[in-house]
């Protein structure tokens, strides 16, 4: 590992070892949210997988309905019955904090409250079929919503545990290493100048008693 | 205050019509990307989309996968389900997780 490219002092080294600290502090708490997320983003996966089999099942389904109609109805009757909604929906958006990332929370406004005005049709002209098939769509809609919801979160909830997880490992395996690295380096240096200095004073003491001794003889 | 729109062929996204949800029958990729592009600038926070035109649009569905609002949703059509949307949810735990775990 690569060591800073840093002068050997003692003024390096303390700022040095408040960065490690700082680090070290950091790598954990990203560690904590890491775990935290990925627990969170477990229970929604699972949920956002079971309601995707469900949903799409439940579409196949109501496809297979209107398939059916069609083949009772001719194109354009089924075009004409369902060319005029008498309902429209709106959808209002909440967030929920999840470990900082903003997850939605959809929830839709019907603009009529009667259940049966999803058929925009009078009945007369119109076959069975086709009733069963809007309505088999109908009872998907709030299933179809928390499908929304639910992959939507997974998605944001992946997409911030990639990121935490770069940036534990960026901590762990690069910034802390090198800190350390570099710390020792300059531990390392200046202890090898405090010897050198001692060495040289036990020198210089040496020869000043040398001198001492020729000059009293 | 946000629509919820469903694209998709024609037969595919009619029905959805009757329910109130904002309909748009598409027939090919070009017109596709053109109205997804809108929708997504557009008050849309929801946007349903058929598999049998999603297979197109990859790209287009990537670009907005890490953004809070569209949530693009993919749903089977007419023909029935391709297993994108199934597999959307599957990337997600490999991207998380590092190895698809769903799979028991």
């Amino acid at each position: 590992m690569a060591r800073l490219n840093v002068n050997p002092t003692r003024m390096e080294l303390k700022r040095l070892k408040a960065r490690v600290t700082t680090a070290r502090r950091g790598h954990k708490l990203l560690k904590d949210k890491r775990d935290e997320l990925m627990k969170q983003f477990l229970d929604i996966v699972r949920e956002n997988k079971e309601l995707r089999e469900r949903v799409e099942a439940a579409l196949i389904r109501a496809q297979k309905g209107f398939t059916v109609a069609s083949a009772i109805m001719s194109p354009e009757q089924m075009e004409q019955a369902l060319l005029y909604p008498k309902q429209s929906m709106t959808l209002s958006i909440d967030y929920r904090n999840i470990m900082s990332v903003d997850v939605p929370k959809y929830s839709f406004q019907l603009k009529n409250d009667d259940p049966s005005e999803i058929y925009p049709y009078s009945f007369a002209t119109t076959s069975g079929e086709l009733d069963d098939a809007v309505g088999a769509l109908s009872s998907v809609t709030e299933d179809l919503l928390r499908l929304a919801e639910t992959e939507k979160s997974a998605q944001l909830l992946a997409q911030e545990i990639e990121k935490t997880r770069r940036r534990v490992n960026a901590l762990e395996y690069v910034m802390i290493p090198q800190l350390d690295e570099t710390i020792r380096y300059i531990v390392m240096k200046l202890d090898e100048n405090e010897r050198g200095n001692v060495t040289r004073l036990m020198k210089v003491k040496d020869m000043m008693i040398a001198e001492q001794f020729e000059a009293k003889q | 205050m946000y629509k919820m729109a469903v694209l998709g062929d024609r037969e595919s996204v009619m029905g959805f019509r009757a329910l109130g949800f904002e309909t748009f029958p598409v027939e090919d990729q070009t017109e596709a990307k053109r109205i997804l592009r809108r929708l997504a600038q557009e008050e849309y926070g929801v946007i349903y989309m058929t598999e049998q035109l999603a297979q197109y649009l990859g790209e287009e569905i990537a670009e907005y996968r890490d953004r809070p609002v569209p949530a693009i949703i993919l749903i089977p059509g007419k023909e029935g389900s391709l297993g994108i949307g199934m597999r959307g949810v599957h990337d997600s735990v490999e991207r998380a997780v590092g190895a698809d775990i769903l799979n028991n």
